[in-house]
């Protein structure tokens, strides 16, 4: 029998470690991602965008003016718009890759039965979860760009280490991108989808964007550090204002699990799902 | 030379405690064009979805080109063009890019893609409707471009679940003549149906299914000498004087089936029985002489009516 090329390029891949769940083609999952948004609306993604300008705006120049400069945890003082800005930086970059993660991600599993006709062809589930994941990252990506090129000129990231809170936005965005989207493959209604809404909230509000987790007593400020935003908040205003030491690492360790995590309970929750 | 695609032994599929697929052989051999009827619920499309690598099995055995579907599905599934019974294309895409990312799905090049698309869209009578978005094209559309997606990766074999459940007539004989064309071409064919006439023209051999248990299995025409006889006469007394009919039928005719509607008296010479009913002074309102065909093995094999 003549080979088509599509057997010629999954056998390339047989016989590799993993081979029954990965073809090593997220690729084409992130380009149906790319030809979907060409013709869908702008004005989301521009919301997200707008949405942390707003708060540094209103919070940072509005509020700030009454707070002065403030402890930014390492003893040194610095502007309240300039300790709130990678606090937002860090929120922008978790909510443009939840965004896409989740209810994105529910419609197209439930509604639109598009992971159905990815996974008859020679994908597996490992190259699904990754080109979505990839996707909403880049989302989260864009977004911390963005953030960065209106904060910057404000003179509101101090150290040139700030440079890396954009490889950073990425790594938080990935985790969160993971992280979502493997809870969204467990939810099965609109209500369980809402309460990812409601957690975002609180999680935002009290995760140290917008002052120090010393105001809260003890048990409050270890719950608060078991969440994910507030290890991005403390990476990303790390690098931001300078102050580099190894708790950095923790938090990027953090993240990394948090891939881990992500990927393992995505991959094998569509392959329970779709190979029923 | 015949070389088995597809072996299925003992397959069975549980969903939960529900029996699906109970314990089913059979052999699909290249350039064949092999056929699976059955009723609703009959486990058709679970069997598929075994075979095409998207669905586990309970146990048994399969082999599709020598693999097994559980341990190298994406191997198996460069091979396969799927056709399911409920479309999933991409709504959010254009009719051509539907085409086109299906084929980097299976990570074809841009270049080969794009130098099939336009067969793809002349197969599927879609030209003018190439820039639209699939949202907006009707039940049928929907299908010929399902149907023509599943062409793009040149597979060895194609699964067609109901492919022509929502076509118009003219649009089932053409797609007929096209999957004949492809068997021509040496592409294997495993595919369910409700239509009789369908299975007849399409398939060389099929099973007929019914509560996940093979009935039985052949080709259309021994099928039907096998389990029907050459003629069928179809009586209609009025719905409520069908029953009240049988037993004077019965006594006419060796073999009779009682539907709601009608009644069916299966017999070499249906003229020679219709004279005979009028000589006992039965009235039928109406009646039909007919050919057998593969709906009448059906119903002596299960008591049922395929369509219901
Ligand atoms: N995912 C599922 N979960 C639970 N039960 C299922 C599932 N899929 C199918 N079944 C059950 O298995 C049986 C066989 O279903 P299947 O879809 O294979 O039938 P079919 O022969 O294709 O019928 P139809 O002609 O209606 O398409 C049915 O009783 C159905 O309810
Ligand atoms: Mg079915």
């Amino acid at each position: 029998m003549l080979l088509s090329a599509a057997v010629a390029i999954a056998e390339r891949r047989s016989g590799k470690p993993g081979d029954h769940y990965y073809a090593g083609r997220s690729r084409a999952v992130v380009e149906r991602s790319y030809i979907a948004f060409k013709s869908s609306t702008w004005f989301v993604i521009l919301s997200g965008f707008v949405e942390p300008v707003l708060y540094l705006l209103s919070f940072g120049y509005g509020v700030g003016q009454f707070i002065g400069n403030i402890d930014s945890g390492t003893g040194k003082m610095v502007s309240y718009a300039a300790f709130i800005a990678p606090g937002l930086l860090a929120t922008s970059a978790m909510n443009g890759a939840i965004y896409d993660s989740t209810w994105n991600v529910f419609f197209k599993m439930h509604e639109s039965r598009l992971y159905h006709g990815m996974l008859a062809t020679s994908l597996g589930p490992l190259d699904v979860a990754l080109g979505e994941m990839a996707w909403a990252l880049l989302r989260g990506l864009v977004y911390a760009m963005g953030f960065m090129i209106v904060v910057a000129p404000l003179g509101l990231i101090p150290s040139w280490w700030g440079i890396l809170a954009i490889p950073a936005a990425v790594l938080i965005a990935f985790g969160f991108a993971a992280f979502g989207m493997a809870v969204t493959s467990y939810f099965t209604t609109f209500q369980q989808m809402g309460l990812i809404n409601i957690a975002l909230l609180p999680i935002f509000l009290f995760s140290g964007a917008f002052y120090p987790l010393t105001v809260f007593p003890g048990w409050t400020q270890a719950l608060i550090k078991a969440l994910p935003l507030w290890h991005a908040i403390e990476l990303i205003r790390g690098l931001t204002l300078g102050a580099i030491d190894m708790r950095l690492f923790g938090h990027v360790l953090y993240f990394l699990v948090m891939i881990a995590g992500g990927l393992f309970f995505t991959t094998r929750r569509l392959n329970a799902l779709f190979m029923r | 030379m015949s070389e088995n695609l597809i072996e299925v032994r003992g397959l069975t599929k549980k969903y939960g405690d529900f029996l699906a697929v109970d314990g089913i052989d059979f052999i699909v051999q290249k350039s064949e064009s092999f056929g699976l009827l059955g009723p609703n619920g009959a486990g058709k499309s679970t069997t598929m979805r075994i075979i095409a690598a998207t669905s586990q099995r309970t146990s048994g055995e399969v082999s599709v080109l020598g693999k097994d579907p559980e341990i190298q599905g994406p191997q198996i599934r460069a091979h396969l063009g799927v056709v399911p019974q409920q479309d999933n294309l991409d709504t959010q895409l254009t009719v051509t890019e539907n085409l086109y990312i299906y084929g980097r799905y299976f990570g074809l090049s841009k270049k080969f893609i794009n130098s099939k698309i336009s067969d793809l869209l002349e197969f599927a009578q879609l030209e003018e409707k190439r820039d639209t978005k699939v949202e907006a094209l009707s039940g049928g559309m929907k299908r010929r471009l399902t149907i023509a997606r599943s062409l793009v990766s040149e597979p060895d074999i194609l699964i067609l679940d109901e492919p022509t459940t929502g076509l118009d007539p003219q649009a089932r004989h053409i797609l007929w003549d096209r999957l004949f064309r492809l068997k021509e071409d040496g592409i294997t064919l495993l595919l369910t149906t409700h239509y009789m006439d369908e299975a007849e023209q399409l398939c060389d051999r099929l099973i007929v299914m019914d509560k996940g248990r093979i009935m039985a299995e052949g080709n259309p025409a021994a099928l039907i000498k096998k389990y029907s006889t050459k003629e069928v006469l179809e009586v209609r007394f009025g719905s409520n004087r069908n029953a009240v009919m049988a037993p004077a039928m019965r006594e006419l005719c060796e073999r009779i089936e009682v539907l709601p509607d009608r009644i069916l008296l299966y017999t070499e010479n249906a003229e020679t029985v219709l004279e005979n009913i009028v000589a006992a002074g039965h009235h039928p309102n109406t009646s039909l002489v007919r050919r057998t065909s593969l709906e009448d093995v059906f119903l002596r094999l299960t008591g049922r009516s395929l369509i219901e």
